[in-house]
């Protein structure tokens, strides 16, 4: 297993890269399009390390491996745990019921704890669920960081168009959808970056509503990720008129002083996914598939990788292991 | 049994295919369910939605695509015409929506809409409020199938008007009819097939239960149930206290 090639640089490719290194690999790392940019899903994420509010919609295989996700991230870039914030508005608190019998890991709060940990979030009634030990990170920075140590350790990213036919030896293909794998599918997603010094958060907020859900991830500086939309199409192209509305709308219902923000930036890309929403890594020959992260990005390519290095290493095939 | 355009179905439960966590939940949820109709929207995915449909027609059950979200009979025609390329049915639940916060049928957009489809071929699925009126307008335009609501859609408060849901059934005894929105509980499917429609659509009530699996073989059977209730022939209530067995001759000093 010396020869090990991984094509594919975001944030599989990335992580696939790191685990070997740690096990005294060097593997080449090759993508098309080069270092991570605008080109790849990987940019576009939230970057929440929330297992246990994905278990709201996620199998379990999520929430058990996601747990990991922050101590791993941690080796590398800064992450934030403080936590993160679910929330409602007024008239859609059952939603908030419905959210905690379906998760884990939270206390229910009220609006005066509310008020001591964002106080910009409190209103009159107001009950959130706090997930203390959740956490997040930056994810433009995280896969500087990554790339960072992977060049400390030898690793750097050959610019080239490849697919796993064009190389000898072992395979990590890390493509996403280009790996056009018979059941991968693109669920689009759109965000939107905004700037205000009105408002000011230290952690992830979601905001539950039954036609618009949203969440916010402070940056820093005044800058927040909104996200996300979850659309089954595999629609190419920038954010919809209607996609903005919607999340600059709940935005606003959630903080006025959104609507002064200035629009920075905005999104869009196709989260590769399984029928399951769980990723996989797939046997094909000399070829392992690392896909699937839909989005869990962040939240699962840790364990991904792990799982693809103690195959290649040991022989060991974990939970998200597949033959095809 | 009524057949909806010449298609008799094995069960009366018709399902939607939004907001599940993934597409295997799904899966699971039309297995566990035996629904016989899935319903999907066209109007959001426009263009890219390839890999989402497939998995669609894997269901193997017939499909019934639909315009959600049109606000307009253009809009819902073109939607339509749509669906018909993709799915290659001639079915098509209208659905023009005439209020953005209630998401109220609008009765006229719906009425022009069914027009030109119906003399388009299409078979038209009408979603509709209970107004007999309008139901008869649209049977007029061609509609041989109509589906008045239960309650607002995603809103879970069941059979909202039972007396106009009544009349309406009583109104039209040939046109097969679906209670289509606004059911919560497999209760309010079993009530609605009691009164004799014929089959009931739902999705949130499947899709956002915590096991949308159980909860949708739950709606299977409690749709089926109210079936076979209506069938067997309800009796009547009474005001007054019926022993079923004589008191007459016993002991009773």
């Amino acid at each position: 297993m010396s020869d090990v090639t991984i094509i594919g640089a975001g944030v599989a490719g990335l992580w696939a890269a790191y685990a070997l290194s740690k096990r005294g690999l060097t593997p080449r790392l090759i993508d098309r399009n080069g270092n991570p940019g605008a080109h790849g899903c990987s940019w576009w994420a939230g970057g929440m390390l929330a297992p246990f509010c994905e278990g709201a919609t996620s199998e379990a295989a999520v929430i058990a491996h996601g747990q990991q996700a922050a101590s791993d991230w941690a080796e590398v870039t800064k992450v934030t745990q403080n936590g993160s914030l679910v929330v409602t508005l007024a008239r859609d608190r059952a939603e908030l019921d419905r959210f905690a019998r379906r998760t884990t890991g939270h206390a229910r709060i009220s609006g005066d704890t509310l008020a001591t940990l964002e106080p910009d979030l409190a209103t009159p009634g107001r009950e959130a669920l706090y997930f203390d030990t959740e956490s997040h990170l930056t994810p433009r920075a995280a896969l500087a960081d990554l790339l960072a140590a992977l060049t400390a350790r030898g690793i750097t990213i050959e610019q080239a168009e490849a697919t796993p036919d064009d190389v000898h030896g072992t395979v990590l293909d890390c493509r996403g959808l280009a790996a056009k794998l018979p059941s991968l599918r693109g669920v689009r997603g759109e965000m939107v970056m905004l700037k205000t010094h009105e408002v000011r958060l230290s952690r992830p907020v979601r905001l539950l509503h039954p036609r618009h859900p949203l969440y916010i991830v402070p940056r820093g500086d005044g800058v927040f990720m909104l996200g996300a939309t979850q659309i089954e199409s595999a629609a190419p192209g920038p954010i919809t008129a209607r996609a903005l509305l919607e999340l600059l709308s709940a935005a606003y219902a959630l903080h006025p002083a959104f609507a002064e923000a200035e629009v920075i930036e905005t999104g869009a890309d196709l989260r590769p996914a399984f029928v399951d929403h769980v990723p996989r890594v797939i046997r094909q020959g000399r070829v392992l598939h690392l896909n699937g992260l839909f989005r869990h990005g962040y939240l699962m390519a840790p364990a991904l990788a792990r799982q693809a290095a103690d195959y290649l290493e040991h022989g060991t095939k974990g939970d998200l292991f597949h033959e095809d | 049994m009524r057949e909806f355009y010449g298609v008799t179905l094995d069960s009366p439960l018709m399902l939607g295919t939004a907001q599940y966590p993934s597409p295997a939940v799904m899966e699971a949820a039309f297995r566990a369910s035996g629904a016989a109709v899935v319903t999907v929207s066209l109007r959001r995915e426009t263009g890219g939605g390839q890999a989402f449909w497939q998995i669609i027609k894997g269901l193997g059950v017939h499909v019934l695509p639909n315009t959600a979200g049109c606000y307009s009979a253009r809009e819902a025609i073109t939607t339509a015409r749509m669906a018909r390329e993709v799915f290659e049915t001639n079915w098509i639940k209208l659905e023009v929506i005439g209020h953005a916060d209630t998401l109220q049928p609008d009765p006229f957009g719906t009425l022009e809409a069914a027009e030109t489809l119906s003399s388009e071929g299409f078979e038209v699925f009408p979603y509709m409020t209970e107004d007999q009126v309008l139901a008869q307008r649209l049977v007029d335009a061609g509609c041989r199938v109509l589906m008045p609501w239960g309650a607002p859609i995603g809103s879970g408060l069941g059979l909202n008007n039972r007396y106009g849901l009544r009349t309406l059934r009583a109104a039209f005894p040939d046109i097969p009819m679906v209670v289509d929105a606004g059911l919560g509980l497999p209760s309010h499917a079993g009530d609605a097939m009691e009164m004799g429609f014929d089959a009931v659509l739902l999705n949130t009530a499947v899709a956002q239960a915590d096991d949308p699996a159980l909860m949708a073989q739950a709606f299977g059977m409690a749709a089926r149930a109210g079936q076979m209730a209506h069938r067997a022939g309800p009796m009547a209530p009474r005001d007054m206290a019926v022993p079923s067995t004589p008191v007459i001759g016993k002991a009773w000093l």
